[in-house]
């Protein structure tokens, strides 16, 4: 066994560590996000043209261990640019398609050009749920979208939308413009700073050639795409769990009441080790199931649920407590810690809370495991 | 013993549930059930309907204008003001100064600011904290010097809630170096709009505007305006802190809450279940939620009537605020992903922004990061925690209780 990292992926988390560092401070990050667009496109560009992050692996797919290391870091620096969405979620899910349309598509989003936005989540659906409000029908050589999304993050920036709908066959992926007649975009600020959107369809006429996964690939290809997505997620969280911890450290060594630096006090000092074992234990976590990402079904379910419960845990706990520690300033606009508290209360909350993965893990367990071949 | 309400508390209790639900303002009512922010001047009329009945000077002497309660009425009262879902009292006049004014202030002082404050004419904020000065309190730096009729204020008050909308601020302040740093503090009143008061706000976490940075920069504030003698300013704040030591309960709140969160779990889907209300591990969560306030409703009932120990009512301020916190997680946990979504909440037509949103997800998330603060403020749990061993020390070391 070896937990190191190669000193490829090493190289790669000095460069992207270094080149966030200079580009991308937390005042930078601010304006960006407080922008009208929320984009913050030199990154974008920065990320994908000089350090390649959008084409790892080149025309094959990257390996998991990489993308974690690119997702602890933006972590720790807060991006909010759509690589998680374009770069993970949509070209894990084109690529298990295997259609032609989903590999037209694969360049454009490794060039940077195009982002590209899995809108699958609808009202009030829980974890894994399929669609059930949109619906696509066979219309002469075509389709017709109808149906409606929500909360889907980054689809304001998106180029192509992939749209789960069910069809008369069961589930299926369709590439749509959101500029196409019949799609309504409600933008909207999210609490990390990010742009999300509700989307509605109405009538959306559509060619075969967006068809980028029929029924009998879609289910697989978007639960892939999902524990590829929930993997990098886990592994954005330890890198914005980690930067709260050592804030905080930081912080309460600089406060001094009662006359001396707070940090001095056990109490503290034991609430920011059970931090440290929080983030310990998610890591921990974060490896197996990105290690996992290729396993039978189970075995990965299994790993992917319960990554996302510790993970959960500890971005309450460390987001909860950073704050607390931090006092009442703690609770402002100001310090980076309230940014990160609320990006941590987001990753809680998507791909399934916590409580979601608890249950998935608990019905997935009860079931036997296949006979051996 | 006997644990339940007397038939004249019940009556009581009754005659003020008849009032919110008749002659209280409802369009208030509707403003907080639609998620919607209240301005200034819906507070003003809240307080202005319960001044009409004579209910707002909780914590005032009848002679006041307060209406001579039980501390047990005080309790039916708050808890079905907060049953019916309407905003509690701005506490920084009504609750902390005004209690304070009746006790210690001059007849001048009490007929000059107490009747404006049962009108709601006059609002108040809380100088108390300082930058180098939160858990600490006692540590504070900012200065009153005597000059001829005056007192000159120089320093900084931070967290203050309502200073940019207040007329009136009461600071603790030092007006001597004493050994012990308790003894040189006093308490002194300004008018907001004295030349040399600057107010700064401090966006919170939840994108909302209530707390504030206020600079002192040689202010003259007239002697008139300090509260009873010079260096008991510490004694005056304590001694009502006390009195208040069960006002965080929100013992109302916390069970309307659940109530909803019950009635919209089960409008949801579930996972494994229908839907949420009998989703295993979320209906596991709220039992537990709810078996803790009703024990929590219990202690504060127990400390209402002299029957805790003080280790008790100290602890009480934990339990209570980590409860409000753990109903918060609920919500998120029930808004799912959409805890994500921010919209503008002084507008009517806030829901239209995000129409596939679960419509409770805005107003709760903004609650969940903005109740992180009740652990913090009013001694942080951690400064609790130290209060309640020491308390548990007296009591072992067998030195009489208080």
């Amino acid at each position: 066994m070896d937990f190191s990292f190669t000193p490829e992926q090493e190289q790669l988390r000095a460069s992207l560590a270094a080149y966030l560092r200079d580009h991308h401070d937390f005042a930078a990050r601010q304006a960006a996000v407080a922008s009208e667009s929320g984009r913050n496109t030199a990154l974008w560009h920065g990320l994908a043209d000089q350090l390649g992050l959008l084409a790892l692996g080149g025309p094959d797919a990257p390996d998991p261990f990489d993308l974690l290391v690119v997702m602890q870091e933006l972590g720790v620096a807060l991006v909010t640019e759509p690589y998680l969405e374009s770069a993970i979620t949509s070209a894990t899910l084109l690529r298990h398609s295997g259609t032609q349309a989903a590999a037209a598509l694969l360049p454009r989003i490794a060039s940077g050009a195009a982002v590209v936005v899995l809108a699958d989540t609808e009202r009030g659906a829980r974890l894994g749920a399929p669609p059930h409000h949109t619906r696509a029908d066979r219309s002469g050589d075509g389709w017709l979208l109808g149906g409606a999304k929500s909360t889907i993050m980054a689809a304001p920036w998106a180029t192509t939308l992939l749209v789960t709908a069910q069809t008369a066959d069961g589930t299926a992926v369709f590439a749509v413009d959101p500029h196409s007649d019949g799609v309504t975009m409600f933008p909207y600020r999210t609490i990390d700073g990010r742009r999300a959107a509700d989307l509605r369809f109405d009538a959306v006429a559509l060619t075969e050639a967006q068809l980028v996964a029929a029924p009998d690939i879609a289910a697989t290809a978007i639960e892939h795409a999902t524990d590829a997505a929930i993997a990098a997620l886990a592994a954005e969280a330890l890198g914005v769990t980690r930067r709260i911890l050592d804030d905080t450290i930081a912080y309460t060594r600089d406060r001094r009441q009662f006359g001396q630096s707070i940090a001095g006090f056990q109490a503290l000092q034991h609430r920011m080790v059970d931090m440290f074992m929080k983030i310990e234990a998610a890591t921990s976590a974060t490896y197996l199931a990105t290690m996992k990402l290729g396993a039978p079904p189970r075995e990965r379910t299994l790993a992917i649920s319960g990554a996302k419960v510790l993970v959960g845990e500890a971005c309450r706990f460390v987001g909860q407590n950073g704050v607390q520690l931090h006092g009442g300033m703690g609770m402002t606009e100001e310090l980076a810690v309230g940014h990160y508290f609320k990006r941590a209360t987001v990753i809680e909350g998507l791909m399934g809370t916590s409580d979601d993965h608890l249950a998935r893990y608990m019905a997935t367990a009860a079931t036997p495991q296949p006979a051996a071949a | 013993m006997d644990l339940a309400l007397s038939p004249a508390e019940q009556a009581f209790a009754a005659d003020i549930r008849r009032f919110f639900s008749q002659e209280y303002p409802q369009d208030v009512l509707a403003l907080v059930r639609d998620g919607r922010k209240l301005t200034r001047d819906d507070h003003v009329r809240s307080q202005q309907a319960l001044n009409a009945k004579g209910w707002l000077g909780v914590g005032w002497p009848a002679e006041h204008g307060g209406p001579g309660w039980t501390p047990v009425e005080r309790y039916l009262f708050e808890q079905e003001l907060e049953l019916a879902g309407a905003p509690s009292i701005i506490p920084m006049a009504v609750i902390y100064i005004g209690p304070i004014i009746c006790a210690f202030g001059t007849p001048e002082q009490q007929g000059r600011w107490l009747p404006d404050i049962l009108e709601s004419r006059a609002m108040w904020a809380q100088g108390y904290s300082e930058p180098e000065s939160g858990s600490d309190l006692a540590s504070l730096r900012m200065s009153a010097v005597r000059d001829g009729d005056d007192y000159v204020l120089n320093g900084t008050k931070i967290w203050t809630s309502g200073a940019h909308w207040a007329d009136w601020i009461f600071c603790l302040v030092r007006t001597e170096k004493c050994e012990r740093k308790q003894d040189g503090i006093s308490m002194i009143c300004a008018d907001m709009r004295t030349p040399g008061i600057t107010v700064h706000p401090i966006i919170s976490i939840d994108g909302a505007h209530e707390l504030n940075r206020v600079e002192f920069d040689n202010v003259r504030v007239p002697a008139a305006n300090m509260i009873g003698e010079p260096g008991k300013g510490w004694h005056y704040a304590n001694v009502l802190l006390a009195a208040e030591r069960v006002s965080y309960a929100h013992i109302g709140r916390k069970r309307a809450d659940l109530a909803e969160l019950r009635r919209v779990a089960a409008t949801m889907p579930g996972s494994v279940a229908a839907t949420m209300a009998d989703e295993p591990l979320f209906a596991r969560r709220v039992a537990l939620a709810e078996i803790r306030l009703n024990a929590v409703e219990m202690s504060v009932l127990r400390v209402l009537c002299g029957d805790a120990a003080p280790a008790a009512v100290s602890a009480l301020k934990i339990a209570c605020t980590e409860l409000a916190q753990e109903i918060t997680e609920l919500w998120v946990e029930l808004a799912g992903r959409d805890r994500a979504i921010v919209a503008d909440r002084t507008r009517a037509d806030w829901r239209d922004a995000a129409p596939e949103a679960a419509p409770f997800a805005v107003p709760r998330t903004a609650s969940y990061l903005f109740e992180r603060a009740q652990t913090i403020y009013g001694g942080a749990t951690e400064i609790q925690k130290t209060i309640v061993w020491r308390a548990l020390d007296r009591a072992n070391a067998g030195i009489a209780r208080s």
